[in-house]
């Protein structure tokens, strides 16, 4: 086994170590901070899969901005009071289950003999590369995204307005 | 030398069904939110994969729509969950039960 080959092992033993911690944290803030690790590593896979341009994206967007906004959002709305729940392991069985037959599932079929595992050749696609590519063959992708976020711009700002009831709700009587 | 897709599969594979057990196991609505991230960080990795197995740029042009989806949605979401909170004063999913018949 090279050692691309091990770290490529490592790497998704560590992703997918800090996501089963991130799932299961009760506080909020302690699943954010275990999947900013995970998505750190991720953007190493990354590096290691041959995407260098989508490794520093990932560590920009998904690991830096999404998850800080994540913070920020549950910094400002603060912690509500504890309400009693039903801790029950029946609310957590069936999602486990069903996730562990998922799982079982795919990976028997991914398993099974008639695949030969050969491991992937090392590649690189450069910034410049991908770049090139993403503007000549999906510009149209790109401009949607511009005006996607765009429109999450504005509907963000729509619905954090300062709420308040209408103001002249009672003088606003129908009209014979 | 790196691993087969196959094991990236896997990995992309373990990683969904991780995401999908947050998001319905859990009852806060930021939980819900990071276990849909989560996803989409699998589907991320499956991309980059394939990218590499077939020496196509296509996969990881698709993650970096990929990616920036996920921003939109988070923004929106998070933004949706500021406003609920403001209106009804809590974040637990299970007590949004006005629409229960």
């Amino acid at each position: 086994m090279s050692l691309t080959q091990a770290l490529f092992y490592l790497l998704a033993g560590v992703i997918t170590l800090s996501t089963g911690m991130a799932v299961t944290r009760k506080q909020p803030v302690h699943a954010v901070v275990y999947l900013v690790v995970s998505f750190f590593a991720t953007a190493v896979l990354f590096a290691l899969l041959g995407a260098p341009l989508v490794a520093v994206l990932q560590i920009m967007i998904p690991a830096g901005a999404v998850m800080v906004l994540f913070l920020f959002i549950i910094i400002l709305l603060g912690r509500e009071a504890p309400k009693p729940r039903d801790d029950s392991a029946m609310r957590w069985a069936l999602p486990g289950i069903l996730a562990i037959i998922t799982v079982a599932a795919g990976l028997m079929l991914i398993a099974s003999p008639q695949h030969q595992t050969i491991p992937l050749a090392m590649a690189k696609a450069s910034a410049r590369e991908l770049g090139t590519y993403l503007y000549r063959h999906y510009w149209p992708a790109v401009e949607g995204i511009s005006v996607l976020f765009f429109v999450a711009l504005a509907g963000a700002m729509f619905l954090v307005r300062e709420f308040k009831p209408k103001p002249d709700a009672q003088n606003e009587e129908p009209k014979p | 030398m790196t691993a087969p897709l196959e094991h990236i599969l896997a990995l992309a594979l373990v990683l969904f069904a991780l995401g999908a057990f947050c998001a319905l196991a859990r009852r806060n609505l930021i939980m819900i939110l990071l276990g849909v991230e989560i996803m989409l960080n699998a589907c991320c990795v499956a991309l980059v994969g394939a990218s590499l197995k077939w020496q196509a740029p296509d996969g990881q042009a698709f993650t970096l729509i990929l990616m920036a989806l996920g921003a939109a949605e988070a923004a929106v979401g998070l933004a949706l969950f500021v406003h609920a909170r403001k209106r009804t004063g809590t974040l637990d999913a299970a007590s949004y039960s006005s629409m229960k018949g």
